[in-house]
């Protein structure tokens, strides 16, 4: 089902939609057909005009089967189009979904307009000739269903053939049968008596800027920000990293990724992960590692490693539902707290949030940016939500970016391994290999002129001030806080980070639209903080702040500036809707 | 015409840094040091392409004490680190120091997985069967019966052999030898040294403050002769002072035993011969228990196969000569992308 939603993804941008997808799976691999637990969905949200979100009520359903149905029902708007595969609703399914009644018979329906097809039958008699089994030849029935959507919303039906065609090109009877399956899903569109009032949508492509387009995952354009930052930096990008949703598509991405001079390896645990990311940034590469909350968890002590020691590293956190295992594909933004806290020691770090798929790109480089100037690691907080959507991107051109090469420490004289740059505070980075600069460095705290373990106590005091003077000092480098729509002072600021952009932003559009006086700022920089950003809440009456936790940028804001914040919760691990949004801020506002 | 003149060779003394060296008087740590950078001026080793990883406990202060790159890391993941280092610049010479607390309990699997792997360094394990830094507790490899503040009544796990650990992990250089083996401690360091590979030494330390004496009964100069045995791959496994001993299979078994030469119609051809590319042999040799048998000393295992890093190295090559543009511009428009127009 995901790959058939990428492939209606691809197809919407063909034809010049904006777009944005919200795939939404199982934890367990091949989780039973046919269970509520098992079902394997893919949202869309496609239009002419922008699309902010993966959309809040389903105008068309198409349920596969009746797990399906029961599970995405409720997201579908009263009058919306459901399309059902009604030779999967079998007493044996209905049972195993949880049905009593069969819904397609007992006027529980009523409200839609229901399109039953025997989609199972017509794929198995559409590949008759093709010389699959009958188990083979049901798969392609997402094929068949695709191919009646294509139908509906006038989609190209060559790049999904292609795509079969090269994807199975060492079974071609299994490229040939979902290929025979997509063009007879598109027949019966063309010729099939469908019921009153069902016609094909017309969706005339969105108004765009000019440029040269495509579909990019928030794990694709980390991934590439990463080897960008890299190739900016001048550096190669060593990635330690362990398994772990929804983190490994970046381990994917870059371990296809060495001939961009990209070293990747797959560590024992996610101890040995942070630790080899370590090593490398000790020997002069960009370290890097990724997970997911659990795991960063574990990378605790190392990264106050880092701190200690002064050298870049990036860490990704890939966050998900908490805590403990929670729940690994579902999406939640809980993991600021620790991001920001979550090590033993005063161990300040830089973090950066990312608020969409394509919005990796250019935080990945910020973060290598900022991480080799000021020699602190960089924590990069995304969430399994961006990680696996999709939305168009306009391609940059990497070629026109200005650099920011690392200038390693070669000279011998009066060196230190702890001698700051009196702007940053930055020690020099000494690599290995060095002639004249061997030296020492540890966890143990080092003394400020010398470099030498020192236990002194004013000392610890000196270096203490000056991890937190570097880090609070990058805030130099960090753009200005701006509104993103609405006026820049007023009556209510509604204040996000990370993956909510996308709702917030369509909620005060529409409110603004309709003249409510609101606003929206989305921030980014989550340590250290914009220097204006205090000045700028204070310019509000009120600031809601929605976030996918119980409440924690919200109590970073009350802490650092004493705004009277209020924090909007949603932790059912699915993103916010924009109707959730313009209810808390009418709530907010009648108040 | 110009004679270059040839580098000064350094001596062991240019490998110490003017550090103040914070060991307990009379720690074996100071004899493994002293070894160290007689073996470092031996191999000529260059200061500014070695590096020296440890983790926590009082061997990982080692660095500090070598005029090289050094890293003191955190407690037991130093050959994590290492392999980092190794995978980021193949032409450093890195050195992991480790002792059983660091090595075998908190750093264990990174330990496992250094030594599978085979990535091309030199792990340096100091046993004295203690944590010393903290005072006093029981390790992995204490025996059992060990009292200490954790154990007062003895300790009742079951110890880990390194050495056997190594080789059961899949290491493929497995050395061992003693504190105050002045003369053999630098042998078995430049054959580690020597192999291309993960190579493991076990050293038996002595801690003075909380485990002293621990391997007196085969340390001990008083009976040193009859309870250690010094392999060399192709001479016989043979031992002791006045009564000469040797190893040979039991017959019928695949188990050593001990016997005497000269008794019960024994002789040097009986005795087996030490092949150090023989798994099995190093396992047995590795594992002896005491006091019926000695204590294996010197290169139990040494057969070399390709390092981590050489075959990470040889992917990136192979793949850069298969795809030799790295235009980021193009790997951002590979796929299908669509021009939106004006």
């Amino acid at each position: 089902m995901q790959l058939t939603g990428a492939q209606f993804t691809q197809a919407a941008a063909l034809a010049g939609n904006d777009l944005s997808t919200f795939p939404d799976f199982p934890a367990e691999i091949r989780a039973p057909i046919g269970t509520t637990f098992g079902v394997s969905a893919f949202q869309i949200n496609f239009g002419s005009r922008a699309i902010k979100t993966a959309g809040d009520a389903l105008d068309m359903l198409v349920a596969m089967n009746p797990a399906a149905l029961k599970v995405e029902i409720a997201d579908l708007r009263v009058g919306g189009m459901l399309i059902v595969d009604s030779g999967a609703f079998s007493d044996r399914n209905l049972r195993k979904a949880g049905f009593d009644e069969n819904p397609l018979e007992d006027g529980s329906l009523d409200g839609y307009r229901v399109i039953e097809i025997d989609i199972s039958r017509l794929t198995l008699e559409a590949v008759k000739d093709h010389g699959v089994s009958k188990k083979d030849g049901l798969r392609c029935k997402n094929m068949w269903a695709l191919g009646l959507v294509y139908w509906m919303y006038e989609r190209d039906r060559q790049p999904t053939t292609d795509w079969l065609t090269t994807k199975f090109a060492s079974r071609p009877e299994i490229a040939t049968s979902n290929i025979a399956a997509l063009n007879a899903g598109h027949a019966y569109g063309e010729t099939a008596e469908m019921p009153e009032g069902v016609a094909r949508f017309h969706i005339r492509p969105a108004e765009i800027e000019p440029g040269l387009y495509r579909t990019v995952t928030g794990g694709e354009a980390l991934s590439w920000g990463l080897v960008a930052g890299a190739r900016l930096a001048g550096l190669k990008l060593f990635l330690g990293s362990y398994p772990i949703t929804p983190a490994s598509p970046i381990l994917h991405i870059l371990s296809h990724l060495k001939h961009h001079d990209v070293v990747t390896f797959q560590a024992e645990d996610e101890i040995a992960a942070v630790c080899s990311a370590i090593g490398a940034s000790y020997a002069g590469s960009l370290g890097v590692t990724s997970s997911s909350g659990p795991g960063i968890a574990l990378k605790g002590e190392a990264i106050g490693l880092a701190v200690g020691v002064e050298l870049p590293l990036i860490i990704v956190n890939s966050q998900r539902a908490g805590p403990s295992t929670g729940l690994p594909t579902k999406t939640e933004q809980s993991d600021l707290f620790q991001a920001v806290y979550g090590r033993n020691g005063d161990c300040p770090i830089i973090v950066l949030a990312t608020r969409s798929p394509s919005d990796c790109f250019d935080v990945a480089i910020e973060a290598v940016a900022l991480s080799t100037k000021y020699m602190v690691p960089v924590l990069i907080l995304t969430d399994g939500y961006i990680a696996n959507a999709a939305e168009p991107w306009r391609i940059p051109d990497f070629d026109t970016r200005e650099g920011f090469p690392v200038k390693f420490r070669t000279d011998p004289e009066g060196f230190h391994p702890f001698l700051r740059d009196p702007d940053t505070l930055a020690r020099g980075w000494a690599i290995p290999g060095t002639p004249g600069l061997q030296h020492r460095i540890g966890g143990i705290e080092k003394d400020f002129d010398s470099g030498h373990i020192s236990y002194e106590a004013k000392n610890h005091k000196r270096m203490t001030d000056a991890r937190i003077g570097k880090v609070s000092g990058a805030a130099r480098d960090i753009a200005l806080q701006e509104v993103v729509v609405g006026p820049t002072s007023g009556k209510l600021a509604v204040v996000g980070w990370g993956s909510t952009f996308g709702p917030i932003n369509g909620a005060v559009s529409d409110l603004l639209e309709e003249g409510v006086e609101v606003s929206q700022i989305h921030v980014r920089n989550i340590w250290p903080m914009p220097r204006n950003l205090g000045d700028l809440l204070r310019g509000f009456e009120r600031v809601i702040v929605p976030e996918m936790n119980a409440g924690q940028l919200v109590k970073l804001l009350r802490s650092e500036f004493l705004v009277d914040a209020k924090g909007i919760s949603k932790v059912t691990g699915q993103p916010f809707k924009i109707e959730e949004i313009k209810t808390a801020i009418r709530a907010e506002m009648e108040s | 015409m110009n004679v270059v003149p040839a580098p000064e060779k350094l001596l062991p003394k240019d490998y110490a840094t003017d550090q103040e060296v914070r060991w307990c008087p009379g720690c074996g740590d100071y004899a493994i040091l002293k070894a160290m950078q007689k073996t470092m001026a031996e191999i000529e080793a260059d200061p500014a392409k070695t590096v020296f990883v440890s983790g926590i406990g009082c061997s990982s202060r080692f660095p500090y004490y070598m005029e090289t790159y050094g890293f003191h890391t955190i407690h037991g993941r130093a050959p994590a680190i290492a392999t980092g280092i190794r995978l980021t610049n193949p032409e450093l010479d890195v050195w992991v120091i480790t002792g059983d607390g660091d090595g075998t309990s908190i750093g264990g699997n990174h330990l496992f997985h250094v030594l599978r792997r085979n990535v091309d360094l030199q792990v340096i394990l100091f046993n004295n069967e203690i944590y010393g830094l903290t005072k006093g507790q029981a390790s992995p490899t204490s025996r059992p019966g060990t009292k200490s503040p954790s154990t007062p009544d003895g300790s009742f796990d079951n110890p880990v052999n390194p050495s056997t650990f190594a080789l059961g992990c899949g290491a493929r250089f497995v050395a061992r030898s003693i504190d105050t083996a002045l003369k053999h401690l630098p042998v078995v360091f430049r054959r580690a040294h020597e192999n291309v590979g993960a190579s493991f030494v076990e050293v038996f330390q002595n801690c003075i403050v909380y485990n002293d004496d621990v391997f007196a009964d085969f340390t001990d100069k008083k009976v040193a002769v009859d309870n250690q045995i010094f392999v060399e791959h192709g001479n016989p496994l043979i031992y002791g002072g006045e009564v000469k001993r040797g190893l040979r299979l039991r017959p019928g078994t695949v188990e050593l035993e001990s016997v005497v030469i000269g008794e019960n119609d024994v002789t040097e051809n009986d005795i087996l011969i030490h092949d150090e590319t023989n798994h099995t042999m190093a396992t047995l040799l590795a594992a002896m228990p005491r006091p019926q048998f000695p204590v294996a000393l010197g290169v139990l295992y040494c057969d070399p196969s390709e390092s981590y890093d050489r075959v990470a190295q040889s992917q990136l090559d192979l793949t850069k000569k298969k795809k030799p543009d790295d235009s980021l511009n193009k790997l951002l428009r590979q796929g299908y992308t669509w021009t939106v127009q004006n």
